[in-house]
């Protein structure tokens, strides 16, 4: 969590400075969410992702220095720069891929799901959207197929309340996902997506059903983005009450607290944890700006396989 | 080497053709609606008594989805074929195939592939009216990333079907309906025919005809009467039209001077626009005629029989143009271009 919140951090500064380019969506104050489904999965589990992605990509294993690189335009990035922040793939560590079409993933990860079925694996999928996809007609075309099918996908909606500048309330008169889904009758449940233990516990149970033949299953996170639908946005839309309440749930600095609480880390570990992702994240900034920009010549060569 | 063909129809061959292709390969699957019960025009039938309803699977009435699952399949490593039953219908797959399956590669830097056919037809035929007639392959060949393959028959069905399914890119295979059901010959035992080549059906150095789809059959027609009054020309079967074979239309229209590009779909930035383009770029000089294309009027499909059947181009179209650009008279040479003094008359 720690490195994705450093590695956002230093995005949102490099895309002040022109460094890293394009549309840049950060899931600052949801990095819980990515830590807590992600850290759970094998290479082998495939993630498709939205095109807020960087947690998602960063918790699945993809290296930080191509990660950088990728947002940087970079040759060496994760997608030789041709990509940028909205298609990070890292097939390597099973990241197949971002999306700049909100809901446009959710056909693939189904179709993921399908391949792992039938091919007889015991792999999951794993298919991360916003509350803003719900109402894409590919949500329930695809929740529809994948209950039809009995596929072994996990739906995980971040829930952050917002889709691009409007709340849900405006977009939909279904205020909980999971009741969207209801009649489907597959397992889904709601939990608190700053709670990094909530998250973790309702996600484990889904996923060791779907690796034993169970799912779909849906599990819906309430999360908060603390900043912008994109790098840039004014955000007219935020209120200031709502801010000061998330800011006190932000999952690091929560489960931090739980960590130590209980044990699993000492003050001491947790300085070095925060330290540690602070020069990796440098380490990974300094090995992307080294690296040169693609050439035309490889663009034009990767047009077809 | 003589091949051994029997006699058969396109429908039956694309069946055939798909089924030797799940045999040869596993990870090879159909899906779409109706598929595992054959179909409206039997095109997939038998194959789900053969393979089962697991990978002949038949699916919601939800194309834009599906076409989503065949390419999360293919980048999973399957090769589905995914059939959109109507042309007119791929408008609601048009996002999944231009945004993530004809980019996947390119996007990922090359880790990602999309091993997909999507076949579907499409043509006026049978009163189908407007919104279950139309041509809409030209939308298809503005995206890098896919390939448009157009059949005229079904060996060549055959062929480019397999190299379809080998192919590690998307591929839009475009069947017409009026195709569909004619008696034909094709390969006992079909081979991949390469993706990229157009075809030279029949040869003379008087005009150039470029035709795809049902517009081929419809070409020769006219070239034979065209034959018949001592006019003798090339007719070339595109087969694909991305990436579209630039170097048989150079070598043809260089040779003759004078070209008509012939498809089903409405003239109006129909695909024609790019060939009588690329046309004037690699024969320029060579010229002797205004380009002419054939296509349909620029109106929706009608149902009505007589308005359809004045819809769609035909064998006397194709004559027409070609009649007039081998009439075509060269301008005379203006007179300010040769030196003259005499300008002004008019």
């Amino acid at each position: 969590m720690w490195l994705i919140r450093v590695f956002e951090e230093r995005v949102a500064q490099l895309k002040r400075t022109m460094q890293v380019h394009g549309l840049v969506h950060l899931s600052i104050g949801g990095e819980g969410v990515a830590a807590a489904v992600c850290g759970q999965l094998r290479d082998d589990d495939a993630v498709y992702s939205s095109h807020r992605a960087h947690g998602h990509a960063i918790a699945k294993g993809a290296p930080l220095a191509a990660t950088m690189a990728e947002l940087m335009g970079r040759s060496d990035g994760l997608c030789k720069g041709l990509g940028g922040s909205m298609h990070l793939v890292d097939k390597r560590h099973g990241l197949l891929g971002a999306t700049g079409v909100v809901g446009g993933n959710i056909p693939l990860a189904v179709g993921d799901a399908l391949a792992a079925r039938l091919s007889g694996s015991d792999r999951v999928t794993v298919v991360f959207f916003g509350d803003g996809a719900v109402q894409a007609g590919y949500f329930h075309e695809s929740v529809n197929l994948a209950a039809l099918w009995k596929l072994p996908l996990v739906f995980v909606c971040e829930n952050n309340g917002l889709a691009e500048f409007t709340s849900r309330a405006e977009h939909s008169p279904v205020e909980r996902v999971i009741d969207v889904v209801a009649p489907y009758g597959f397992g889904r449940e709601a939990v608190d997506g700053s709670d990094v233990l909530a998250v973790s516990s309702a996600f484990g149970l889904f996923l060791e059903q779907a690796r034993t033949g169970g799912g779909p299953f849906l599990l819906e996170c309430a999360t908060h983005r603390r900043r912008g639908h994109y790098e840039g946005d004014g955000q007219q839309y935020r209120g200031e009450q709502t801010e000061l309440e998330w800011a006190k749930r932000d999952p690091l600095p929560r489960f931090q607290a739980q960590a130590l609480k209980r044990g699993w880390v000492d003050s001491q570990t947790v300085v070095e944890i925060e330290a540690a992702a602070r020069a990796a994240v440098e380490e990974a900034v300094e090995a992307a700006r080294s690296s040169p920009f693609p050439t035309p010549e490889l663009a034009a060569e990767l047009v077809y396989a | 080497m003589t091949r051994e063909t029997t006699e058969t129809t396109f429908v039956k061959t694309i069946a055939s053709t798909l089924a030797l292709a799940m045999r040869a390969d596993e990870h090879v699957i159909v899906l779409g609606e109706d598929v595992a019960e054959g179909g409206p025009y039997t095109a997939t039938a038998g194959l789900s008594e053969e393979f089962g309803r697991e990978r002949v699977r038949n699916t919601p009435i939800s194309e834009g989805t599906v076409c989503g699952v065949a390419i999360g399949a293919a980048q999973a490593g399957f090769r589905p074929v995914v059939e959109i039953m109507y042309i007119d219908f791929i408008t609601l797959a048009l996002d999944q195939l231009v945004n993530q399956a004809a980019k996947a590669h390119f996007m990922s830097g090359g880790q990602l592939s999309v091993p997909l056919v999507l076949r579907t037809q499409g043509g006026a035929s049978g009163r189908g009216a407007a919104q279950h007639s139309q041509s809409l392959e030209v939308w298809l060949t503005h995206i890098p990333g896919l390939k448009v393959v157009m059949p005229s028959c079904a060996a060549d069905a055959a062929g480019l079907l397999l190299s379809a399914i080998a192919d590690p890119n998307p591929v839009v295979f475009v069947e017409n309906k009026s195709l569909y059901f004619q008696r034909e010959q094709a390969p006992s035992a079909p081979t991949p025919l390469p993706i990229g080549q157009a075809q030279l059906l029949r040869s003379g150095n008087d005009l150039t005809i470029i035709a795809t789809s049902r517009m081929v059959g419809e070409s020769l027609r006219a070239a034979q009467r065209l034959a018949d009054e001592g006019v003798e020309v090339d007719v070339i079967d595109l087969r694909t039209l991305l990436p579209l074979d630039t170097d048989a239309i150079g070598r043809s229209v260089s040779r003759t001077g004078r070209a008509v590009v012939a498809h089903e779909a409405i003239r109006i930035g129909g695909f024609g626009a790019e060939l009588t383009a690329q046309i004037q770029e690699l024969a320029f000089d060579f010229l002797l005629a205004p380009i002419q294309r054939v296509g349909a009027p620029f109106t929706p499909v009608p149902l009505s029989p007589q308005l359809e059947d004045a819809y769609r181009p035909d064998a006397d179209d194709v004559y027409a143009a070609a009649r007039f650009a081998i009439e075509w008279d060269q301008p005379e040479v203006p007179a300010y271009a040769s030196g003259s003094t005499t300008a002004g008359e008019s």
